[in-house]
């Protein structure tokens, strides 16, 4: 198998993630792509709580997640890779050209952010940058949990 | 010591509806305030907290030992503002307890919580 999900999250770890994903896809590990949480023991901690023991959670910088992705990609057990943020995405995906989906799964209000869709909020620069991605090749769609539609990147930004 | 106060923070509306239950069986209210994940990221729902806890001292009372509720708690209570004690796994019988013992430290409330909770749960065979 293989990473089945590229996902970006502001939530990064949670249940969506751990049952809502985990359950049906059958997952063994998880990459969390962070540069200021692969920096810190306590954040990771606090992450590791969240995940059954059963599960590998994996800390990575941007950098080291660009060297790291075959290796996760060509793993015989089905993973789950989670950034925070569209800048992470698109600094991960500008380094592995290889990477060629993200699903949008929560990116939440905050101020400058417009409602796109109900887990969803963007500011236009995000919005701009998430189209840039999909115009480089990336299959972007937004889908919070396996039973709802994945909604193209174009109805939605 | 200033009266303690109790913030369930959970997903969906699971701390309304045990704010709801804690209220119809005691009388009481305001000691419990309820925060909802739903629809916000990390940094809303530290405001939320925020609006919350206000000065302290306080229990967050969180419904998982992971998740976003969990980790933006656990953050909160790190940053220092106020004096917290953070308990998971959230019931009705520790906040039962709770609201009848809050002029205690938040450190012992959540001793009390972990304690009352836990006594709560058996299994009843048929």
């Amino acid at each position: 198998m293989t990473l089945a999900l590229y996902r970006i999250d502001d939530r990064l770890i949670h249940g969506q993630v751990v049952v809502g994903w985990g359950q049906p896809l059958d997952v063994s590990f998880i990459v969390l792509v962070d540069d200021e949480v692969s920096g810190s023991d306590w954040e990771q901690d606090l992450y590791r709580m969240g995940v059954p023991p059963q599960i590998e959670v994996i800390f990575a910088s941007v950098e080291k997640a660009a060297d790291m992705l075959p290796n996760w990609e060509s793993d015989p057990r089905v993973g789950i890779l989670l950034v925070g943020d569209i800048d992470t995405a698109v600094a991960l995906a500008g380094r592995a050209p290889q990477l060629k989906r993200f699903n949008v799964g929560g990116v939440h209000h905050r101020t400058g952010r417009k409602e796109r869709l109900r887990f969803v909020y963007l500011t236009d620069d995000e919005a701009a940058k998430l189209r840039r991605l999909a115009a480089g090749g990336v299959d972007v769609t937004a889908q919070d949990v396996p039973t709802a539609r994945a909604v193209p990147v174009s109805e939605f930004t | 010591m200033s009266e303690l106060r109790g913030v369930i923070v959970s997903h969906a509306a699971v701390a309304k509806a045990m704010v709801d239950a804690v209220t119809a069986i005691t009388g009481i209210e305001g000691a419990l305030t309820p925060i909802s994940n739903e629809g916000c990221g990390t940094a809303e729902l530290g405001d939320r907290l925020r609006e919350a806890v206000g000065a302290g001292p306080a229990v967050l009372f969180v419904d998982l030992p992971g998740g976003s509720c969990f980790t933006s708690s656990a953050r909160y209570a790190k940053q220092g503002g106020a004096d917290i004690a953070v308990v998971t796994g959230v019931n009705l019988a520790m906040l039962l307890d709770f609201v009848f013992n809050r002029d205690i430290s938040p450190a012992e409330a959540a001793r009390r919580a972990v304690d009352a909770g836990g006594k709560a749960i058996h299994v009843t065979r048929p």
